[in-house]
């Protein structure tokens, strides 16, 4: 196996980073980065798409190795401005194409249960939706990113301050994980086992996901908007 | 005491740079380097050793049930994951710690030490929930708060606490809306008794 960090940096070719890590394939939509870049080193291919190479490396960083944090003096240097918009697309992306995704095999999977275990894995699943849209639209989307954005404009609102964030993809990840095991090891082996065990790689996948885009909240975005407000007078 | 180290690796580049920082090491020894674990056992027994260090690959899906058997032959055994591809944690747990490929020299040294002082108690073995595990797993489905719970069973906060961990390491399930799923799908609760 290559070693994948070796191949992070702007001269290197998009197309090598891609096959070096699968899950940085996942950066180039909500980044705005079309296909078709052809043999482009990854700083072409920003330059050609508005995007931040730096920004796009530390976000490689983040996907590809688990140990990696942010240094903070270098993150000064760095141009953030398209790390709001990257967050936004990637919520997009869990509600409107992952996780009704994940819903549709539940449902199968759910109908296949029969009464006896049909409901409660319905409940499980609801209750989870409803703390993933809590926190994702209702609390991110509809407080966090607002406040963002009108300091942004030079504004700030007073009732709000970053240092509140709630830290709360640990706990959407763990129902999921609990769900993957409870697919794997607890619903009886009988009920639609192909579609479970096409589901629960789903599930890991989307579990590593949400993992790393709670590094970058924590770890980017929380200093960027920490800078921000200490910018403002 | 000194730590008698055994690494099992297929390997011989990692085997013997791992070996290398090992043995800088100064409270700790390699006494042996296999490249299968078909003869571990016995190699545990003539080198006395009390590490080591084994590729989960190597052992594939029998993974559980041979780390079992090495438990019960060597109760005081402490056993590391060397983790050299992209291997879900899951698969991990029954190790008592793991070492990572790309892990730094200086990493390597301050996880070992930190896995000799680790518990060996904690085994692979114990997977099933003992009684009170399950009435506190019950009344955790049911809804009933930590405090609720030791009042109920006469215990305190503190141990109700310390038997949710053991639950959630035994099952792999951490939020309570699993551990009711898991109570009912091991029919410990019925449907009824949640309303």
């Amino acid at each position: 196996m290559a070693k994948k960090k070796d191949l992070l940096f702007k001269e290197a070719k998009l197309a090598e980073l891609i096959a070096g890590d699968r899950r940085l394939l996942q950066l180039l939509p909500r980044l705005g980065i079309g296909l078709g870049f052809g043999d482009r080193s990854v700083e072409e291919v920003c330059r050609m798409n508005n995007v931040s190479a730096d920004l796009f490396l530390i976000l490689c960083e983040i996907y590809t190795n688990n140990d990696y944090k942010p240094d903070s003096n270098e993150l000064k240097r760095i141009d953030m401005s398209g790390l709001l918009p990257y967050l936004k697309a990637s919520h997009q992306y869990y509600l409107e194409e992952r996780f009704p995704h994940l819903e549709e095999h539940l449902q199968r999977i759910i109908k296949a249960c029969g009464p006896k275990y049909g409901p409660m894995l319905s409940n499980f699943y609801d209750e989870y939706k409803r703390e993933v849209m809590r926190h994702i639209k209702y609390y991110e989307e509809e407080v966090v990113f607002p406040y963002i954005e009108a300091l942004l404009k030079g504004q700030r609102n007073e009732s709000y301050r970053i240092d509140e964030f709630e830290h709360n993809h640990t706990n959407i990840q763990d129902v999921l994980d609990d769900m993957m095991n409870i697919l794997l090891k607890y619903l009886p082996g009988d009920i639609l086992p192909k579609e479970r065990v096409e589901i629960s790689l789903d599930i890991m996948e989307l579990s590593d996901d949400l993992h790393r885009h709670s590094v970058i909240e924590d770890h980017l975005l929380i200093p960027y908007v920490e800078s921000l407000e200490n910018a403002l007078p | 005491m000194r730590n008698r180290v055994i690494i099992c690796e297929a390997s011989e580049i990692i085997t013997n740079g791992l070996a290398e920082i090992i043995d800088s090491m100064a409270q700790y020894d390699v006494v042996a380097r296999l490249d299968t674990p078909e003869h571990l056992s016995e190699k545990i027994t003539s080198s006395d050793a009390n590490l080591v260090i084994i590729d989960p690959l190597l052992l594939g899906f029998h993974n559980k049930d041979f780390l079992l058997q090495l438990g019960k032959e060597h109760p005081n055994l402490i056993v590391i994951a060397l983790v050299t591809s992209c291997l879900d944690h899951a698969m991990l747990n029954p190790y008592n710690g793991f070492i990572e490929i790309n892990d730094t020299r200086s990493r390597i040294i301050s996880k070992m030490n930190e896995f000799a002082q680790c518990d060996t108690t904690k085994k692979a073995d114990d997977v099933e929930l003992s009684k009170r595990e399950i009435d506190v797993l019950v009344a955790v489905a049911k809804g009933m708060m930590n405090k609720e719970i030791a009042d109920m069973m006469n215990i305190s906060i503190h141990t109700v606490i310390s038997h949710r961990k053991n639950i959630t390491r035994k099952t792999g399930i951490k939020s309570v809306s699993g551990l009711t799923v898991y109570a009912l799908l091991n029919n410990l609760i019925d449907e009824k008794e949640l309303l």
